[in-house]
Formats: structure tokens, C-alpha cells, sequence
């Protein structure tokens, strides 16, 4: 049925159809709304049985999602940025035990400097977690995306993080058909574990393993991601034949089969990417767009395929890796191997800076005309960092940069939302 | 025949008559322990890699056994990591014949939240849950995921296997670590060897201000206590937490054999007091039977022999001895006029206070001199020892 709706309800709405049996949550911006909602719609009695248990911190959080997975509940939880980093001994954990943990990620940078805004850093930086990563592009794909993760999850036996960026889309209200429980139903059976506490069979969980076995059992986590790989766009196909609508899969081109610049990005982000490469195909250049939907497993055929015929490649990405450059591109560059073609990393939209069309646009022609080095920082204001590149060789006490930038700008409080 | 009139005027006594000290052999079968049942569950079952003397392994298995009486089997437990996660799962060996996890360090306690969960959530509320941990687990790392388990009152029993330091690793300091006591993080170096006096962080006063329904302390000095305090743990619903003392031969540099000689001690001492408490109130004290001072305790551990040697540190054992003689005065841990009244069972009440030092110890315990400043510490104690 077509609502207009919050992201973030969105989110809730269809989590609660999947019929999560524990559910727990911790505040963290912003990413609150879903659990919020998930509470309401558990203390109603519309989501039972599911216990929503209020923990003490985003380790408890998935540490409690581990318990209840283990003994063979459906778990879910919600977390971004700092919540993330603060869980990461636990997703490994959860990983590592195989346990079909469904997580929604409010896409938000990390600190410091604190910033509660929009970009990929807390999900970039578990990418190596061993769960696995789907960005959604829009509301829509977020929510239908949950439905298509606890599935997966529960196929692989791997924890699944749904990435949605933070505000941009987990505020936005939108028009979104939210599926109808049967058909939700229908479409993800009840989760029977691999493994579970149970005194009737009792077992074991979470022994040593020494150097005997553990590659073995690392092996095989990666295995079941490249398991995974078949899945994902098996699953999107039979969703989307039952729900009358494409969500998810590995990736998706745009524009992209016959194009000499091809714009490499993840999220919410590709609308606005896919405006701009509307408009310059309209002036004649030759350029398309692919969207990973896909994370983790990355797609590297798909991505060999998508991208091998094309002149050039600018990934637009949403985090730093600081000392190099990029995260995603690093993943491509590995897809593109022993292929000859233009590359460039732009670094864009960190702590919620605004990817604007215009900004696009001028990138995108610069791309065209090969005039894009290999790491590019999209509207880096270059001034205010030079002032405080100089202040540094001027005093050795130049004080936090984060506060003397700030000062520079002389922006009291953010003005970007 | 013997002549009525040659019989010895004094009567022998069987001094554990009436207590249970004796284990079993004087007790009808329903009174006997969990552990002397031939359909004890052996949950933590022999072969396990536990060092020789292990505190953690007895009081594990006879708290274990115990919950899985008390519930009929129908149990889960979870394990921080540890020595107890480690001795009990050299896979393909494992020691648990019961359903039991391990996540990390310092989750154990919100794993068994999400079990307990789990469970409430699919209508089996009929299986209960354990967590377990060491005192690092529990008392440091695993602190905040504790406080929470106990602030929502989730159904879990969470026991703390306190040996007073990391062990695991190889014996640093823990947040239970007593002050004095060398670890390899505090050693007797420096003008203040060993561990510093700090403010202590004391785990079941901490539970108790949570006011959740059911806090008790035990050693594995008393098993059947022990068993006593799972059990009745297993009777209530809602968050519980027991916190057993459990010697560490390796750590403390203590004699295997010592073990419940330095649980039983620890106790008579009052250096650990033995309690019960409900909603945050105490309702229960184990009773000092033969009040010793600390130096008795100390004297048997390496990781105090620097109190000893190369000269006595007075000023540092009066200042311990002065630690246990708060927790007596605090929890009232000596017996209605003095110890020799005698509590029920108590050995004391029937023989000389001698005789029963020896037939309890039936090991000869070392017994320091006290020197002059224990002297005055004892002169100065409420009762019982003067």
C-alpha cells in the first residue's frame, strides 16, 4: 500500500513484518526513529511475540543480539557511526559465530571532530567484519531491502547490515509501498538455525580454535559470503516477483552499457549522480553510472563486467581512508585488474557536506576531459585548510584544528541542515 | 566385658554431627548435597585442563550442578572469557554437558539477556540461564553489560568466579585485586610493593544497590553453602548474582592442597564476608566460627611474601587486619557473644577451641606470630579474640 512516510518508519514498519523475536536498541542519531517506532509497535502488542530490550550500550546491543540468535530467536538491531565502532568486537563475534543478525546502519561519520551528519566511514570502517553489506539508494530499497536481509542472513547463516544514509534518507519523507504481511509471509519462511542452545541437544558454541583450524573456519566464512554472491540477486529476482518491484541485487547500471565515463558510488547519493548523467548525455558526453548495492561480498565479475568496457572510471565515495584515499576504489581497481582505463577516487559529502548536482556536473566534465587526478577532494575548501597548514609551520602550539577551522568558517552551529 | 565403671567419663564426640562438614555420611539422603547425588549432573565434567587445586573448576561444578538440579536441566549458561572458557573447550573436547556459549569478554552478561530473550520470546520460559565469569570479566570489562542485566532485571544468574586477578593471562591486576597483593602488573617493587590500597570495587555491594532480588557471596570452602545459595537463587525470578571466592594456586602462588584451607580463611578472617542478601538488604550472615587474623590467610600466598620478607611490614598487615575487622563490625560477622557460643553445628560449642582448630584444619596451619602491630589490632577488635 502506498504511504507517505519517514525512512526510518519505513524501516520500522517492514522490520516488524519480518517478526523479529528480540529485538535491542541503544539511541544513536540517526538511527533513532527505527528503534523508536520498533518500541511503539512492540509495547502495542502489533509486533508478539518479540521482546525490545532498552541495553546500556551498542556492545550490549549486539552482544544481546548474539545471545538471542544463538538460542535461535530472530534478532535485530539499529546502530550508526560511534554506536558502530563501539559494537565492532561484537560483529566480529557475531560473524565469526555465524549468527543471522539483521542490522539496520543510519550511514553517519565518525568523530572526531563530532558530526552527527551523513557519510560511509561507520560502515567502511567494519567492511572487513565479515558481515555482509547492502547500501540502499532509496527509502523504498531500504525497507524492502530488510526483507530480502533476513532471508539472506538466514540462507548463509551470516550476520546482514542494511546501509541507509543517515538523515538523507532515515528523515526523508517519501512515497513508499510498504509490503503487506502476508506477502512478507510468504516470502521469508521461519528462521530455523544452523545451530542453538537448546538443554534437548546440548552443544557447545564458541570454543578455542588454534592454528589447527581457524583458517578452515575463517575460510569458510568467506566461502559462505561468496555463497552469498549467487544469492543476493537470486533473492532480489524472486522478491522482486513477488512484490512486483526491483530492489537490492549486486548492482545496477545506469546508462552505463555503452558509456566511455562510468561513475562508481553507493546510496543515495545515485539519485542525484543519475540526474547529472541524465543531463550531460542530453549534451553528448558518454557517460552512465553503476550502482553497488552490494558491498560485502563484493561483486567483482559484475563489477569487471559492468565497468571493463569503459574509458575511464570516477568512484565517488563517501569515506576516507586516511593515508591513501579510497575504500571503494581500492575494491574496484581489484574488479578492473590487468584492464587499462583512467581511474580516479573522489572523496565527497564527508560529515554531511552536500553532493550537489552543479558540483557534479563540473566534476563529471572535468572526468570527460581527463582532467581529474587520481584522488580528488569534491568542494574542499582549500583556503581554510592552507590557513591551517600554515598556522602549523608558524607555532608549534596551533592548537585543535577542528576549533580554529570552525573559526575560520565562523559558522556558529552547522548551517548544512 | 567391660566393666561399666572403666567406660571413659568422657564421651567422644562426633563433632560434625549436626553440621555439614562431614559431607554426607551423617545426613539422611534428602539433606545431601547436589554433588553427592548418583544423578548429579556433572555439567562441568572431569578431563577438563583446570591447573591442580583450581577454585574456579569446584565452584563452577557445584554451581552448575546445583542450577541444573534446581531447574530440572532445563538450563543455558553463557562464559565471559577466561580460564573457565579456556580449561573447559580444548575442542574437539569440551567439558559442558549442557548448552553453553561463549561470546567475548565482556558480554557474557547481555548474552544472557538475549538468551533469556530468546526464550521469553518463544515460550520456554521453563529453561533458565546462567552467565559465568572471572573477576575480570565480570567486575571490569564486563561491568557496564552487568549493571545493565541488572538494572532491567533481566531472568539471569550471573556468578563471578573471583580469583582477585587476570589469571587467564597470566596473573595482572584486576579490579579485584586486593591491595598488597603482587600480580605481575603490581609487583613487589618500588617504595609500595604490590597492589595499591585503592577504594576497592566491591562487586556484591554493587549488585545490591541495584536492589535486585537475590545477592549472595560464598567460597568453595563451604560447597554446600554454595549449593545452597544456586539453589535458592534458581527459586527466584529476575536478575541474581553471586559472587564465590575461588583460590588460584597458580596466581597466588599458593599450595594446590590449600585451596579450601584459603577459601575457609579468607572467611574466618572476615577479609571476604559470607552473605545473602534480598531486594538490597543483607538477610543472611555466615557466621566467623574461629576468628583468625589475616596474617594466617596472608602467610600461605607468594603473592604476600613481601609483607614477610626480607622484614615484616607492619604497617601495611595491620592495615589489612584493619580491612577485615571493618567487614566484621559492617556485616556482624561474629556470633551472638563471641565465637565460642557456638553457632548450630558449630564445632566450637561442643569441644575446646584447640581441639577443633586441629580437627578441622587436620593440617597442622601454619601459624605465624603476630607481631606487635597485629597484637594491637587484636586487642582492639570488638569481641571474641581478646
Amino acid at each position: 500500500m502506498l504511504e507517505q512516510l519517514e525512512g526510518s518508519q519505513a524501516v520500522a514498519r517492514t522490520v516488524a513484518l519480518c517478526r523479529p523475536e528480540v529485538i535491542c536498541a541503544y539511541p544513536i542519531s540517526p538511527q533513532t526513529h527505527i528503534v523508536e517506532a520498533l518500541s511503539d509497535i512492540v509495547r502495542s502488542g502489533e509486533l508478539a511475540p518479540c521482546e525490545f530490550i532498552n541495553v546500556e550500550s551498542e556492545f550490549a546491543a549486539m552482544s544481546v543480539a548474539i545471545g538471542a540468535s544463538a538460542t535461535g530467536a530472530r534478532a535485530y538491531t539499529a546502530t550508526a557511526s560511534q554506536g558502530l565502532l563501539y559494537m565492532a568486537e561484537a560483529l566480529y563475534n557475531a560473524s565469526g559465530l555465524g549468527l543471522p543478525i539483521v542490522m539496520t546502519i543510519a550511514n553517519r561519520a565518525i568523530g572526531a571532530p563530532i558530526n552527527i551528519w551523513n557519510d560511509h566511514s561507520d560502515s567502511m570502517s567494519q567492511r572487513d567484519s565479515g558481515w555482509i553489506q547492502l547500501y540502499a539508494e532509496t527509502n523504498q530499497e531500504a525497507a524492502d531491502l530488510h526483507v530480502q536481509a533476513f532471508r539472506l542472513a538466514e540462507e548463509v547463516s551470516l550476520p546482514v547490515m542494511v546501509c541507509m544514509d543517515g538523515f538523507i534518507l532515515t528523515h526523508a519523507v517519501e512515497r513508499i509501498d510498504l509490503p503487506r504481511a502476508e506477502q512478507v509471509d510468504a516470502f521469508l519462511p521461519s528462521f530455523e538455525p544452523r545451530q542453538v542452545l537448546d538443554p534437548a541437544e546440548p552443544v557447545s558454541i564458541g570454543a578455542m580454535v588454534g592454528p589447527e583450524a581457524f583458517m578452515e573456519v575463517r575460510y569458510l566464512a568467506h566461502a559462505k559470503q561468496m555463497q552469498a554472491l549467487d544469492l543476493i540477486p537470486q533473492i532480489a529476482d524472486e522478491f522482486e516477483a513477488a512484490f512486483g518491484r526491483a530492489s537490492g541485487g549486486l548492482l545496477r547500471r545506469y546508462r552505463s552499457d555503452d558509456a566511455e565515463t562510468i561513475v562508481v558510488a553507493l546510496g543515495s547519493v545515485l539519485g542525484t549522480i543519475e540526474d547529472v548523467v541524465d543531463e550531460l548525455r542530453e549534451q553528448g558526453m558518454s557517460i552512465g553510472a553503476v550502482g553497488l548495492k552490494a558491498f560485502r561480498p563484493f561483486p567483482l565479475e559484475e563489477v569487471r563486467a559492468a565497468l571493463g568496457h569503459a574509458k575511464r572510471v570516477v568512484v565517488l565515495e563517501k569515506a576516507l581512508a586516511v593515508g591513501i584515499g579510497g575504500i571503494v576504489s581500492a575494491n574496484v581497481r581489484l574488479a578492473l585488474s590487468g584492464i587499462q582505463l583512467h581511474g580516479s577516487t573522489v572523496v565527497a559529502g564527508l560529515g554531511g557536506r552536500p553532493i550537489t548536482a552543479a558540483s557534479l556536473h563540473g566534476l563529471f566534465t572535468r572526468a570527460a576531459a581527463d582532467e581529474l587526478g587520481p584522488l580528488e577532494f569534491l568542494d574542499l575548501d582549500w583556503d581554510s585548510v592552507e590557513q591551517e597548514l600554515r598556522r602549523m609551520r608558524e607555532s608549534t602550539r596551533s592548537g585543535p584544528h577542528a576549533e580554529n577551522m570552525l573559526r575560520d568558517v565562523g559558522t556558529v552551529a552547522s548551517r548544512s541542515h | 566385658m567391660t566393666d561399666p565403671d572403666t567406660r571413659p567419663t568422657k564421651q567422644i564426640r562426633f563433632y560434625q554431627a549436626g553440621s555439614f562438614a562431614v559431607g554426607n555420611r551423617l545426613l539422611s539422603p534428602d539433606e545431601r548435597t547436589v554433588q553427592a547425588r548418583t544423578e548429579r549432573s556433572n555439567t562441568l565434567t572431569s578431563g577438563h585442563r583446570a591447573c591442580q587445586g583450581c577454585g574456579e573448576a569446584l565452584g563452577a561444578r557445584y554451581a552448575l550442578d546445583a542450577a541444573m538440579r534446581a531447574t530440572d536441566g532445563q538450563l543455558i549458561a553463557t562464559n565471559a572469557t577466561g580460564c573457565l572458557e579456556v580449561f573447559s573447550t580444548p575442542y574437539p573436547e569440551s567439558s559442558w554437558q549442557m548448552p553453553w556459549i561463549h561470546s567475548l569478554f565482556g558480554n557474557a552478561p547481555a548474552v544472557a539477556t538475549g538468551v533469556a530473550a530468546a526464550l521469553k520470546a518463544k515460550g520456554r520460559t521453563d529453561v533458565r540461564v546462567v552467565g559465568q565469569g572471572g573477576d575480570g570479566g565480570t567486575l571490569d570489562i564486563g561491568f557496564a553489560c552487568l549493571s545493565g542485566m541488572f538494572e532491567r532485571n533481566d531472568d539471569v544468574l550471573f556468578i563471578c568466579y573471583d580469583n582477585e586477578a587476570y589469571m587467564n593471562t597470566g596473573v595482572q591486576r584486576s579490579g579485584a585485586t586486593p591491595p598488597a597483593a603482587r600480580t605481575s602488573t603490581t609487583k613487589p617493587v618500588g617504595e609500595e610493593p604490590g597492589n595499591v590500597f585503592g577504594q576497592g570495587k566491591n562487586a556484591p555491594l554493587i549488585a545490591m544497590a541495584h536492589e535486585i532480588p537475590y545477592v549472595a557471596t560464598a567460597t568453595v570452602a563451604e560447597l554446600r553453602d554454595l549449593e545452597e545459595k544456586v539453589t535458592r537463587a534458581m527459586a527466584i525470578r529476575g536478575a541474581r548474582y553471586l559472587h564465590v571466592f575461588v583460590p588460584c594456586p597458580l596466581g597466588w602462588g599458593a599450595a594446590s592442597h590449600d585451596t579450601i584451607r584459603l577459601a575457609r580463611l579468607v572467611k574466618e578472617t572476615g577479609l571476604f564476608p559470607v552473605f545473602e542478601a534480598r531486594d538490597g538488604e543483607v538477610t543472611e550472615v555466615s557466621k566467623i566460627r574461629r576468628r583468625v587474623p589475616v596474617e594466617e590467610y596472608l602467610v600461605l600466598q607468594r603473592r604476600y611474601a613481601h609483607l614477610f620478607k626480607p622484614k615484616r611490614n607492619e604497617a601495611v598487615l595491620t592495615r589489612l587486619q584493619e580491612m577485615a575487622d571493618r567487614n566484621i563490625r559492617r556485616y556482624g560477622l561474629l556470633p551472638e557473644g563471641g565465637e565460642a557460643a557456638g553457632l548450630p553445628g558449630d564445632a566450637g560449642a561442643a569441644a575446646g577451641l584447640e581441639e577443633v582448630r586441629a580437627a578441622v584444619a587436620g593440617e597442622a596451619a601454619v601459624r605465624p606470630t603476630p607481631g606487635p602491630g597485629l597484637l594491637r589490632t587484636i586487642a582492639g577488635a570488638p569481641r571474641g579474640l581478646r
